[in-house]
This record gives C-alpha cells, structure tokens and sequence, in this order.
C-alpha cells in the first residue's frame, strides 16, 4: 500500500465533523505553525518540501508564496482555487466533500505564512452543497478558536469565505477567477502581473489550488525534509489522481508518484483494469487539456521505459510522444471509444467555455467544433483533418490564457496519434468505428 | 414586486460583510443566486435592476455578469430541471442514451420544458462527477451512476413531490 498523507483518514467515520478530525490529530499544524513558527519559517517548510501546485500548471508553491509582494499597509489575499471544472477532474471535490477541516486547516496555516487575514475559497457553482459543508467546517473551527481574532492568543486575525462562482469553467484560470471573485464577468486578465503582485482589489494574492492548500497540513506534520523524500524527483509528496471512463474502479485515489501507469491502470488497488474485459484503447493522463496518447506510449515511452505516474514521466517525449500530469483527471477509453466523438465533445466543451475575449479562441473553438462534428456525422472530407490542424496551430500560443491551448492541444493530439481513425470517417460516412 | 424578505435582506448584508469595504460588486455572484433562488428560479429584468439597487450597481453590471455565467436562467424554467452531463468522459459511460432516454420519457428536445411546467431538459458540460457518470444536476445535488431505471424513479419522485406541494 503506498502511503497516503491526505486521505490517510478518509474513511474514519465522524471525520467530517471537528470533534473526531480533532481527535485524530486535526489542527496538530496550526499549533506548531501560529505558536513555533514564523510565517517565513513555514514557507521555508513549503519550499523544503518541493511541493508543486496541484491546479495543473506544477509550479513549485514555496517559490510562489516567496514571491508575494509586501508592500507595507497593503493587505494580502490568499485564494483557494475551488473552482474544478476540467473535464475528467473530481479530486477537489472528494476532498472538500469528505475532509473539508483538512481544508480549512490548511487555510490557516497558509494564511499565516502569508499574512492573509481574509481568505477566500471560490467553488464552482454546480459544487452546490458543498458551501454547507465547508461553512459548518469554518464555524467548528472558530468556536474552536482557530479562526477569527487572536488565533490561540498569538495575535493573528484570519476569516474564511466562501465564494459560490455560477458555471464558467474559465473562472478556474486564476486571474479570471479574481474577476469573477470581484463581482464581474470572467474575463482572464494579462500576465504578469502576476496575481503575487496584484491580485485581488489590486492586492498582492497567491492563488493555489485546493489540493496544493491541504497538503500543507502533512508538509507541517511531518516536515518539509521528509515530505520530500516521498515520490520521486522533482514530483514530490503524493497527488491525488481522479480516474474516469472504462476503467472497472473509478473514483479518487492518492499515490505517491512512485508507480507506473501500467500498475495504476491495472491493479486492484486503483483503477481495477479496463471494464467488461475490453483492452485499453488510449487515455488522457492529466485533465481534457492535456494531450491524449494511443496504449503503446500510454504504457512506455519512447526510449521503451515504463511510464510512471509523476510530472517527468507523463511529460517524457514532449507534446509529440508525451502527454502530462496536468490536473490529475485520468481519463481511459476501451478499444470501442471512438476518438473521433470522444474529440468533439472536448471541442464542444472548449468552444462553450471561451470567454471570448481573443479571436482565434472564440472563433477557433467554434470551427474545430463544427469541423469535428462534420467528420463525426459523416459530413467530412480529407482536407477538413488538415483543416482542423491548421486551426488549432492558430490558437496555440495567440490568445490571452492558456484556454485556447488547452482547446488546440487535444484535437492536435487526437489528429496526431489518430488520423486513420479520422480518414476512416471520411471515407465512411454511413459508419462509425465503434 | 421584487423584494426580499427582511430575513433575506440581513443575508444580503452578511454576504456584503465578506468583502473589503466599498468592494461591495463582489457580492453580486451570491447576491444573483438568492434572488434566483427567491424569485421563481430564474432572473427577470425587474429581478436584475433590483439587485443592482441593492449593491449600488448599474443595471448593465448585472446584465453582463447575468449573462456571463451558464447558472443564471434568463427565461423562466420548469420547477425541475435535468441538467445531463454530456462532456467526453460521461460520453464515454453512456450519457447520450441517457439523454434519449429522458427525451422520449418526457417527450421533449433538450432546451425544452413539459407542458404542465413540471420539467427542463438541458444538457451541460462536465460537472465534476466524471468518474460516478453518467450524471445529471437536479437543483441543489448530484444524481449520479444513471440507469433508465434511476431515472423513471427521480421522475417519479418530482411527480409526488410536485402533487404534494400542490
Ligand atoms: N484543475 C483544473 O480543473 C484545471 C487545471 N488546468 C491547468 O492549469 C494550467 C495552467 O494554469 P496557469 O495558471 O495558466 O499556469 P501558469 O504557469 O501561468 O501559472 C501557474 C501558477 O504559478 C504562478 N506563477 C508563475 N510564474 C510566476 C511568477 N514569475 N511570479 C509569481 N507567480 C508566478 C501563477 O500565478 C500561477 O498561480 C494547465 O497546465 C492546466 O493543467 C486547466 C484547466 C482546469
Ligand atoms: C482555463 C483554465 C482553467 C483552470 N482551472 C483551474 C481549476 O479549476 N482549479 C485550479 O486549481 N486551477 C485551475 N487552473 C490553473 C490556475 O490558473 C492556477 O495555476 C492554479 O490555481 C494555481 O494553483 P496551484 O499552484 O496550487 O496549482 C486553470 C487554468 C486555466 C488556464
Ligand atoms: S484564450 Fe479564450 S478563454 Fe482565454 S482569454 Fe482568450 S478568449 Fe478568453
Ligand atoms: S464529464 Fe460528466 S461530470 Fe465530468
């Protein structure tokens, strides 16, 4: 069994209210940071401890908090990225709805490190009864006296909101995310500046994912030094991965990076293997965006290693033979799925979420929906593959936020690894593959 | 005429309170989602413009973040809306049947609602529920793992719940 740090508890019943998350060691964290510690000190932990943001993009969390700027008279914001919309992605969601004190403790270590005396959770709005769930978390902890004034007498003041976003899935982009927490459409803003810099009201903000805030708790636990020897590499800790689509267990489950695909895949500790005894067709590792691979380079790369589950491996041979780790939504399809459909409900999807604001992924997203769908429905001609192609390298790299590349990188991925599948729709209108 | 109760107006207040001062816009998201909630499940002109007097707005500011975000309803719906999810991985467990299953059920297309008022088809993109597909939103919660046979029983179960609140 791979050790697990933050759904160690998971399934102790109770655990959702403060008493028994409480007695289990819960706030243990909080303890050690506010009265031990100061907030320098406990991003020097975060930094030791090589933890990468869970979000997607991986970017190393102590250097980010390090980069937050302190004007003085200024406030800081701390805002945890609860917005989990990427297609294949449910972890947040798991962890918020059965371990949110773990959350919430989180928070207030990292609001410490920080200096943010209100910190918000956006959740996405579909995420509809969770709000109940952390807002009761929030008021046990305050009548625990972790949260509101003098926290445990030291003199640090810190509340915690929750922020209901209503159905965008580009309000998960960060600076987006901040427009829609500031009452306006989400519209994603230029960077830099960065959110570290100017964030929330124009205020210094560090936005971290869900996940990344939780695992400070087992990072102050057990320290940074030793949270980093889990895992391997630059991937370090554990990471929860949401698995999706034909597999025979899907749901949410921690690893520690250490394992290979194929394990993870096949073994009964996770996903169980392919449903109703069907092979593995093809899979996207890390959330829709990210790049779909055949089995063959699912399973090994390239150089004919095995592929691991961590950041290195999944993005070993690059875009051309790689894939990434991206949100940890790891979605399988069987030798039945057709690429095809399976790429046009992605382009459908990205062309419904564009916020619309840069012309080649408002207009780019709708053209590769309405080309696929042509080729779906047996409309298609040859050039329109090549078509396709050419529009998606119009997107990448030309717009605002990497919406519009998480929309060009699938269907390059599919065209890519794909295309007779694509020419056999083409040259068979009347039948699918499937 | 549009109006929240006191009781609403004090909730109104406390969300307000969660903000830095004079950032009182930032309200509007939870503001929005209890005037849909109050006023018949969707947000009217007249629902807008009495929001934006609340939150010292102009109209347009409401109007665009209104319009902006998939949740807000602009025209009135059914009193129980099924909202299927239709995104790749829900594909990939049979969400399309599920859809034309509840379509011949209700005898209505996606967008539509059914002549007694009692139900919305629509269809959405990923919910965050991929790995308990196919799923659908009704109201507040998650109706997740559906079979035609889960869906005849939620049906049913609006039906009673509707002739019980008649
Ligand atoms: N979890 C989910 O549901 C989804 C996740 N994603 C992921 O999001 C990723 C893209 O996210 P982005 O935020 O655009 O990536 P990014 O690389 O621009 O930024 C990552 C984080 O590091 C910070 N950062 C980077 N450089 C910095 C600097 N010099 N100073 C201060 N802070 C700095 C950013 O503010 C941000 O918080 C994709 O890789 C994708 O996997 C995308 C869609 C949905
Ligand atoms: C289109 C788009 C959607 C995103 N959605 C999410 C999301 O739902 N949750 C999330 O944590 N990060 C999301 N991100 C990444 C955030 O911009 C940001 O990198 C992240 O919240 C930083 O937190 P981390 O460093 O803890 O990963 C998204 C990025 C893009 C471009
Ligand atoms: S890339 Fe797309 S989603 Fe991102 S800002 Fe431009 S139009 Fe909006
Ligand atoms: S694809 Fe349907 S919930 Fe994610």
């Amino acid at each position: 069994m791979a050790r697990k740090l933050l759904l160690e508890k998971a399934n102790v019943p109770g655990i959702r209210g403060y008493e028994v998350y409480r007695r289990e060691g819960g706030y243990a964290s909080v303890e050690k940071a506010l009265k031990n510690m100061t907030p320098d000190q406990v991003t020097d932990e975060v930094k030791k401890s090589g933890l990468r943001g869970r979000g997607g993009a991986g970017f190393p969390t102590g250097m980010k908090w390090s980069f937050l700027a302190k004007p003085e008279g200024v406030p800081r914001y701390l805002v945890c990225n609860a917005d989990e919309s990427e297609p294949g992605t449910f972890k947040d969601r798991y962890l918020m709805e059965f371990l949110p004190h773990l959350l919430i403790e989180g928070l207030i270590v990292s609001s410490y490190a920080l200096g943010s005396k209100a910190t918000y959770i956006y959740i996405r709005g579909e995420y509809a009864w969770i709000p109940d769930i952390l807002e009761q978390a929030i008021a046990e902890a305050r009548a625990a006296g972790f949260l509101g004034k003098n926290i445990l007498g030291t003199g640090f003041d810190c509340e915690i909101y929750v922020h209901r976003g209503a159905g965008a899935y580009i309000c998960g982009e960060e600076t987006a995310l901040l427009e829609s927490l500031e009452g306006k459409r989400g519209n994603p803003r230029i960077k830099p500046p960065f959110p570290a810099v100017r964030g929330a009201w124009d205020c210094p903000t560090v936005v971290n994912n869900v996940e990344t805030l939780a695992a400070v708790v087992p990072i102050m636990n057990i320290g940074g030094e030793e949270y980093a020897k889990i895992g391997v590499g630059k991937s370090t800790g554990t990471k929860l991965i949401s698995a999706c689509g034909n597999i025979n267990k899907p749901g949410v489950y921690e690893i520690d990076m250490t394992i290979s695909v194929e394990e993870f895949i096949y073994s009964d500790e996770y996903c169980g293997g392919i449903a109703n005894g069907k092979r593995l067709k093809a899979c996207i590792p890390g959330g829709s965006s990210v790049p779909i691979l055949p089995a063959n380079l699912l399973l090994k790369t390239v150089k004919g290693e095995k592929r691991m589950m961590n950041y290195e491996s999944l993005s070993d041979g690059g875009f051309p033979k790689g894939s990434m780790m991206g949100s940890g939504g790891f979605i399988v399809l069987d030798e039945d799925q057709c690429v095809v459909k399976h790429t046009l409900t992605l382009a459908r999807f990205y062309r419904h979420e564009s916020c619309g604001q840069c012309s080649p992924c408002r207009e780019g997203t709708g053209w590769m929906e309405k080309i696929l769908k042509n080729i779906d429905t047996g409309k298609g001609k040859k050039s329109d593959i090549d078509l396709l192609w050419d529009i998606q390298r119009k997107i990448e790299g030309n717009t605002i936020c990497p919406l519009g590349d998480a929309a060009a990188w699938p269907v390059a991925a599919a065209i890519r690894h794909f295309r007779d599948e694509f020419e056999w729709h083409v040259d068979n209108p009347q039948e699918c593959l499937v | 005429m549009v109006q929240f109760s006191d009781e609403k107006l004090k909730k109104v207040n406390e969300i307000v309170g969660r903000y830095p001062e004079g950032k009182q816009k930032s309200a509007l998201l939870p503001v929005l989602h209890l005037a849909q909630e109050e006023f018949g499940g969707w947000l009217s002109v007249e629902t807008m413009d009495y929001v934006a007097t609340l939150l010292k707005l102009e109209p347009i500011e409401v109007y665009e973040v209104a319009t902006f975000y998939s949740m807000y309803n602009l025209k009135p719906v059914g009193r129980y809306m099924f909202e299927v999810c239709q995104t790749g991985p829900c594909m990939l467990r049979g969400s399309d049947d599920i859809i034309d299953y509840i379509k011949k059920k209700l005898g209505i297309g996606v967008g539509e609602t059914t002549p007694d008022g009692l139900f919305t088809l629509k269809t959405v993109e990923c919910l965050g529920a991929c790995g308990y597909a196919p799923m659908m939103q009704l109201g507040k919660h998650f109706r997740e793992h559906l079979t035609p046979e889960k869906v005849d029983q939620i049906i049913e179960e609006c039906r009673r719940t509707a002739a019980a609140n008649n």
